[in-house]
């Protein structure tokens, strides 16, 4: 005891020695220590025990001066870690390991790289989609007029507005709108200049369009169209026009009866807008003083006339929700007792919501292309997300071998922060080239993007933005992926690194548990995928198979803009039939792909008075049965012979069905003051979209012309020849027009577009998806082949065979798939049950999809892993058990 | 070569180091200047003066040998370089000259 006491006091105070290894320079240290100790016993014996240890924290703390601090950087020369000569040294290590595993490094990279290039191109994508209109400058004050009526109890939203709602809201509402610009339909017309004449899409529109649109002017002024005798014309149009000529003042006709001015030229609108083919516009009240039946839609009174656009520019100041409230339901009040009983209500549809928010469902404006700008980030996110754990995996799984790097590296006197640099370094490296080769690829694959998914998009090579969001996701992928090898690999000791204990201890079963995780993700986010794209080409194939009710092969039809042929139609269709070429043709209102017109005001006998009758309304020619290929459910077809066809009516088996007509033939049904009879019943012929039951449908023959007229070319002639033969005899009774034709399948098959654009992208994320996990899984199978080599040989020696050893190491694989594809399969079945809902016509999600969905998926895991694990299994366990 | 200058607190430490000739360190160096000139020196003082010195090429250190009382640490001990000698000495003339122009030397005060 007393000896203890001694040794406590006879040293220096324990706590000030401490404090002093704090702060002094450890090469320092010994001989400050020492000398103080020296000190201390000295002023022990020379002024006692308390002073001298008061004395000692005093000169302590005198050693707290610059020359005796700590500074790392004095203790020996090191270079500075970001040093130009230390990166230039990083990089070099970094190439040299990325040589040296030249799979693994193909992996990160390609895997990166094809992972960024889609993220890059859907991102692209995504902008041009959220930036749609934003041409026009007033584009969050720009509305168009919409109309909405309940039929039957559901409301229907529409773009049709009758004239006098523009007169109301100028009118009365003048305040709140700065332009109230009525437009006709955007359609195809004929411009004629000369010889030269094309057909173009434009409108006629009120004299504020150009300022409503804010279009720039290249030539002229956009006041030309107050008066009624000229036209504005895109630069492409008045190029095609006149060449290089000056086009101002020129005179051209519109569909051959209209003669105009060329008064202004404007820059093209461009693509991502709604009006992108707005080729020309033409004067509103040269449109009101050409077209009989607008000049009588013109009258303050015609509120029925639900047949143009209405497009406003609300005034500074003004909330859009609250004039939308105030002029809604000007056409109740306004319209007379014949609007009210269909509740009709004007909203206003606000510009920036035209190209994404395109659905309205009874009367609510929800959804549409924004579901696929959602689903396609996600997408994008997801496949970047995949390539990023395959960097993130492989790097981990690798991390064992650089251990000894890291140990040997810091034997030698590499520091911690060194390290970090050399793999961070490293990362970015990979990172880096993944960038430079990502956007190689987005550039190269472009105009195929372009293509699939209907957009002129160009690589933003000048634009900042574009470069800051470039680089600052390299950055942030740099770190994420680099700091786990750069953070966790540096922190070994040296000393049980070489001496092979990390191994044993850190990368056991638990460590392998994030990696087994990422592994799944991918699986669940690949098979999801898959599965999505099945569904998705599964129902466009179903919509494709639909009975139509008519024959589209061999069938052609042309849009007339002027009466000529309809004036000579007998002639036309004699000469026709008689070249041989030709089996029938007819006359229609609408399009064979399409509905362009719809009624009401039908009554009939034992009708049910609260049914609202709305019927979509086909005027056609006599032949346009036998044209088509109508299959008769019952009655017969119009027939020239009989003289009271032209009062007759066909319908359609859905409109018997809405009618509740137990026996329709012959059944009288009115018309507003006119009867007609039904002669015949034909099968639903598919006219508007694939996916949504055919409407109720009236065929009937109209007094005034048609707009289209269908061929059917005879199966024995060739197209080309029937087409040379069509050529000549229209150019014979409608020369002013040029020739232009469509087929009738061709534009049936635009139907599909949207949805096969899907399917197409769908696709080729679901392979890029399952090309990346592969590549990941790949990898990693080569990984545990090699770390478990000495266990295999182990395991040849004592008998297993090289089918056990293919067993032993794709089993861990399998199980992981297997869990990814039980979480995969609700994950896919509800979004895809949702998307199908959208679809009254649709497919079924049978469980048959899942299961070989399930099984491919499997078979590609074992395929990749197999590659390794047989090779792995093939080796000679006296070279495996050799190694060391 | 531009010499460099010495403080007199300096100066007076590298006199002590070239008197003690190789066997001082910053204990006996501090002991050494109290006991001659009587100034109250701490022993971190030295540490930097030496510091200096060394930085200065004026001394070299190497340790020495670790003694008991220092707890088993050993010594830094301080020996003149030649440079640093030159130095004393050109201090040393600089002064001679001066002293020898003095006509009539200082006497110290207590005469008066």
């Amino acid at each position: 005891m007393p000896c203890l006491y001694k040794r406590k006091t006879m040293n220096p105070p324990r706590l000030a020695d401490r404090l002093l290894r704090l702060f002094c320079a450890s090469d320092r240290l010994e001989e400050v220590q020492g000398d103080l100790h020296e000190e201390f016993t000295y002023q022990l014996r020379r002024i006692g025990q308390r002073r001298a240890r008061w004395r000692y924290w005093w000169d302590v703390v005198g050693f707290i001066s610059p020359f005796a601090i700590r500074r790392e950087t004095k203790a020996y020369s090191i270079p500075n870690s970001i040093h130009p000569m230390m990166i230039r040294n990083y990089l070099k290590i970094a190439f040299r390991s990325l040589a040296k595993n030249k799979v693994y490094s193909f992996i990160n990279i390609g895997g990166l790289a094809v992972g960024m290039a889609v993220a890059l191109l859907i991102g692209l994508w995504v902008y041009d989609e959220l930036t749609f209109n934003a041409y026009h400058k007033n584009h969050d004050r720009i509305a168009r007029v919409v109309h909405q009526r309940t039929v039957n109890g559901e409301i229907l939203t529409t773009q049709g507005i009758p004239i006098p709602v523009a007169k109301v809201l100028q009118n009365e509402y003048g305040t709140d709108f700065r332009h109230v610009t009525l437009s006709s339909w955007n359609t195809r017309h004929m411009l004629t200049f000369g010889d030269t004449k094309f057909t173009k899409m434009g409108a006629f529109m009120t004299p504020d369009a150009p300022e409503l649109l804010s279009l720039k002017m290249i030539k002229g002024s956009p006041s030309g169209l107050q008066q009624s005798s000229s036209i504005l014309l895109s630069e492409s149009v008045a190029k095609a026009l006149f060449g290089s000529t000056d086009p101002l003042d020129k005179l051209i006709k519109i569909d051959n009866n209209l003669d105009v001015k060329v008064t202004g030229i404007y820059e093209d609108i461009p693509y991502n807008s709604e009006f992108q083919d707005l080729r020309f516009i033409a004067p509103w009240d040269l449109y009101v003083a050409s077209t009989d039946w607008v000049k009588k839609a013109n009258d303050e009174n015609e509120w029925g006339q639900n047949s143009f656009q209405l497009f406003v520019q609300l005034a500074e100041n003004v909330n859009p929700a609250a004039v939308s409230e105030k002029i809604r339901l000007i056409k109740q009040q306004k319209g007379g007792a014949d609007e009210v009983k269909f509740q009709p209500e004007i909203h206003l549809y606000p510009m920036n919501r035209w190209h994404l928010h395109t659905d309205w469902v009874n009367g609510e404006n929800e959804g549409g292309r924004i579901e696929f700008v959602w689903l396609f980030s996600c997408t994008g996110l997801f496949v970047l997300l995949l390539a990023c754990i395959n960097f993130m995996n492989l790097s981990t799984a690798r991390s064992e071998k650089r251990a000894k790097e890291v140990g040997i590296r810091k034997a030698i006197g590499s520091l911690r922060r060194q390290l970090i640099s050399q793999f961070l370094s490293e990362s970015f490296l990979v990172v880096g080239l993944s960038f430079v080769l990502a956007l190689l690829m987005a550039q190269l694959t472009m105009p195929f993007f372009n293509d699939v998914a209907d957009k002129q998009m160009t690589m933003p090579w000048l634009s900042p933005f574009f470069w800051l969001a470039g680089l600052s996701f390299c950055l942030i992928t740099g770190l994420l992926t680099g700091s786990y090898p750069a953070f966790y690999l540096s922190s070994f000791q040296p000393i049980k690194v070489l001496k092979g204990t990390i191994s044993g201890l850190r990368f056991g079963r638990m460590a392998g548990l994030p990696r087994k995780v990422l592994v799944v993700m991918q699986f669940t986010v690949s098979i999801t995928l898959i599965v999505g794209t099945v569904v998705v080409y599964r129902q466009i194939l179903h919509a494709k198979n639909r009975p139509i009710g008519y024959n589209r092969e061999g069938l052609v039809m042309m849009h007339m803009s002027t009466p000529d042929i309809h004036d000579h139609f007998d002639a036309v269709r004699d000469e026709l039939t008689k070249s041989g070429t030709v089996l029938a043709l007819a006359e229609s209102m609408s399009p064979a792909t399409d509905v362009w017109s719809n009624n009401t005001g039908f009554n009939w006998k034992g009708k049910d008075p609260a049914l609202q009758t709305d019927f979509a309304t086909i005027g056609v020619s006599h032949d346009f049965g036998r044209t088509v290929g109508w299959k008769f459910t019952d009655g017969r077809d119009f027939s020239r012979a009989i003289q009271t066809d032209s009062s007759g009516f066909v319908l359609n088996e859905a409109a018997v069905k809405f009618m509740g007509l137990k026996r329709p033939v012959g059944q009288i049904v009115q018309w507003g003051d006119r009867s007609f009879k039904v002669i015949g019943v034909v099968k639903d012929m598919l006219m508007s979209s694939p996916y949504d039951p055919v409407k109720q449908t009236i065929y009937f023959i109209p007094r005034r012309a048609a707009n289209f007229v269908t061929i059917r070319i005879n199966p024995a002639s060739s197209a080309n020849e029937a087409l040379q033969r069509i050529e000549v005899v229209f150019k014979k009774y409608n020369p002013s027009s040029p020739f232009n034709y469509d087929f009738v399948d061709t534009e049936y098959a635009l139907k599909f577009a949207a949805e096969e654009r899907i399917g197409k992208l769908a696709s080729v994320f679901a392979t890029l998806a399952i090309f990346i996990s592969c590549l990941g899984l790949f990898g990693l199978a080569s990984f545990i082949a090699e770390q478990r080599t000495k266990e295999i040989g182990v395991r040849k020696v004592l008998g297993a065979s090289v089918l056990n050893l293919w067993g032993l190491v794709s089993k861990d694989f399998v199980v992981l798939v297997i869990i990814a594809f039980g979480i995969a399969t609700p994950i896919a079945y509800n979004f895809l049950n949702k998307w199908l809902q959208k679809y009254e016509y649709r497919t079924d999600i049978s469980w048959w999809i899942f299961a070989a969905t399930g099984a491919g998926a499997l078979f590609i895991t074992l395929l990749t892993v197999s590659f390794q694990s047989i090779k792995a299994a093939l080796v000679n366990p006296v070279k495996s058990l050799r190694s060391e | 070569m531009k010499r460099s200058y010495l403080g007199e607190f300096e100066e007076i430490v590298l006199l002590t180091v070239a008197v003690m000739e190789g066997q001082a360190y910053g204990v006996a160096i501090t002991h050494e200047i109290i006991e001659q000139t009587g100034r109250a020196v701490r022993l971190n003082q030295i540490h930097a003066a030496l510091d200096r010195l060394e930085d200065k090429g004026m001394v070299k250190s190497e340790m020495g040998e670790p003694t008991a009382e220092r707890g088993g640490r050993r010594k830094r001990l301080f020996t003149v370089t030649a440079y640093g000698r030159r130095t004393l000495q050109e201090i040393q003339e600089v002064r001679v000259s001066f002293w020898d122009r003095l006509l009539s030397p200082l006497k110290p005060a207590t005469s008066l």
